[in-house]
């Protein structure tokens, strides 16, 4: 009897084997198909011209300078705001809060912050931050609003690469009569910085590709020069994209298709970046 | 057999080469711990300790696993709590000064009282670094050189400075394990505790690098007061003046270490120290 439920259980194995396989390939080839065709419409359209030059009404005149400058600003800002906000509630959770029940009641609003869609944050953003704080539609008021969306990505990476400190680094510090705080910021966070940056990274990449909560608070209107500053109006990549989309004309179909590249390869630089990063500190903690 | 020379005479000769049997007993109490009670939770980890430590002498504490002796040295520098969930009842007096009472400033009594631990753990950071952590962080070196001073006089109390002098700026997790528990050790001396507490120190190591840090601890306890947890009875006998022998929670016995391994009081201890049980 043995051998027969051996060869069904071998059967099972593989058939599940190809269904993994084809579930794979069908979303490969889905995504290698939309790359294609954005590189088809795009690629001819992408030169330097394209990437200096300011938003025109007339397609082949228009580039994307004005959108790439607002979507670094702001997304450089955002790091700014986001990365110590969401490293301190981390450790305020993970070092000093642990069970307390402001804690816990902390940590299952990050949880279901990090559920919310993001159209909310940008209603958000333009009660608090537009109007109540009267920051305008400004590049301030666009990098608060994407901080909040990736606050809770950050506080969560974090929390995580704390855990990832061993206890025996602590007892060591400990015992060398420093205070909490020396333990932590001397050794704790310190061995945990790859894991936190990379977590900053990847929720600022999922923060530069959003486009509802910026067209909320006002980024949507024509604006056809860079920021100067942080209070200066601004636009930025996805938006520009939507906008060009929109048109009637073909031509803006094409300064489309060749804005989704530039945005493609400003995330994959930044996902580069981030398992650079992480792969130097760790090189650097151990050697 | 040579009857003016019983076994005791020679173990007691090897126990207290350096301080003698008779200046043991005459130093002064330096820890003094008053019926302690230590609670895991509901579990009750240690169960009314009550012992007096010597100054500049090595104590030792021996036991089987999960007898409480960790926890007991872990009560003597507060490294319990730091564990949630623990509870302790009594007095551990240092200088006649209560360690519990709730004024006392915990991050002062560490630097009073070191520790070395069973698993090695220098930080990921250069050698130097390593040892001028415990300075930087107390403030204990006004100027460069005197920190520069203070690492290197550590690093030589640990034997371990000839070894390591030509790459300081290297990080110490490249040194071997025997290396990495000395610098340790540095670490723990720089900040000059009064007690260097040592919990399996040498549980991880060679015999080689076993005997370097026994050799190390025979040095130490000239300025020193140290306390060894080890699971290693032959190194208790070897390296220690007094030793307490812990089972289930309680410190069954606690004598001149030569007493302890020869002419126990106790019948569980002479079991244990004779390997019948345990």
């Amino acid at each position: 009897m043995k051998a027969p439920r051996a060869g069904a259980r071998h059967g099972a194995d593989l058939a599940f084997r190809v269904l993994a396989m084809s579930t794979l390939v069908v979303a490969l080839v889905t995504l290698g198909a939309l790359v294609f065709d954005v590189l088809g419409d795009g690629l001819g359209r992408l030169n330097w011209q394209f990437l200096t030059s300011l938003a025109s009404r007339r397609p082949e005149d228009a580039g994307i300078y004005h959108a790439l400058a607002g979507t670094i600003w702001v997304i450089v800002l955002t790091a700014a705001l986001a990365l110590p906000l969401g490293v301190a509630a981390a450790v305020y959770l993970e070092e000093y809060g642990t069970n307390s029940r402001l804690a816990r009641f902390i940590e299952i609003n990050i949880a279901n912050l990090a559920a919310v869609p993001s159209i909310i944050y940008g209603l958000l953003g333009l009660g608090v931050f537009v109007r109540f704080m009267s920051m305008g539609r400004s590049v301030m008021a666009g990098a608060c609003t994407l901080a909040l969306l990736a606050l809770p990505v950050v506080i969560l990476s974090t929390r995580e690469a704390l855990r990832t400190v061993p206890k025996s680094i602590r007892e060591g510090s400990y015992a060398l009569g420093a205070t909490q705080w020396q333990t932590i910021w001397h050794q704790v966070l310190p061995m945990a910085f790859p894991g936190i940056l990379t977590g900053l990274i990847l929720s600022l990449s999922r923060a530069v590709g959003e486009t509802a909560p910026l067209i909320t608070i006002g980024a949507l209107t024509y604006i056809p020069f860079a920021p100067d500053g942080v209070w200066s109006p601004f636009t930025v990549l996805p938006i520009q994209i939507f906008n060009w989309v929109s048109r009637p004309q073909a031509a803006f179909k094409e300064n489309a298709a060749a804005g989704i590249l530039v945005l493609m390869a400003l995330l994959l630089t930044m996902n580069a970046l981030a398992v650079f990063l992480r792969d130097r500190f760790q090189r650097q903690g151990r050697s | 057999m040579n009857v003016a020379t019983p076994p005791l005479a020679s173990l007691a000769g090897l126990a207290g080469r350096n301080a003698g049997p008779q200046v043991a007993s005459d130093s002064p109490v330096k820890i003094d711990a008053e019926r302690l009670n230590f609670y895991y939770g509901q579990k009750r980890a240690l169960d009314g300790i009550s012992i007096q430590i010597r100054a500049n002498l090595v104590t030792a504490f021996i036991g089987p696993s999960g007898c409480g002796k960790s926890t007991f040295l872990r009560t003597l520098n507060r490294m319990n709590d730091i564990i949630p969930g623990t509870r302790i009842e009594g007095t551990v007096l240092l200088d006649g000064e209560n360690i519990y009472d709730p004024h006392l400033d915990v991050v002062a009594l560490r630097r009073r009282v070191g520790m070395v631990f069973q698993k090695s753990n220098p930080f990921p950071k250069s050698i130097f670094e390593n040892v001028a952590y415990g300075l930087r962080i107390n403030g204990m070196a006004r100027t460069k050189a005197e920190l520069t001073d203070r690492v290197e006089e550590s690093l030589r109390q640990a034997a371990i400075f000839d070894e390591v002098k030509d790459r300081l700026h290297e990080s110490a997790l490249a040194l071997s394990g025997g290396q990495q528990q000395r610098l340790c050790i540095a670490r723990a001396l720089a900040i000059r505790p009064e007690i260097l507490l040592m919990d399996e120190p040498a549980s991880a190591l060679d015999p080689i690098a076993t005997q370097r840090i026994e050799e190390l601890i025979y040095d130490l306890k000239k300025s020193y007061t140290i306390v060894i947890v080890t699971h290693n009875m032959q190194q208790a006998a070897r390296v220690s003046d007094f030793t307490a022998f812990f089972w289930l929670g309680r410190l069954v016995e606690y004598d001149r270490t030569d007493r302890i391994f020869t002419a126990p009081a106790e019948k569980l201890t002479e079991d244990y120290v004779t390997g019948r049980c345990g």
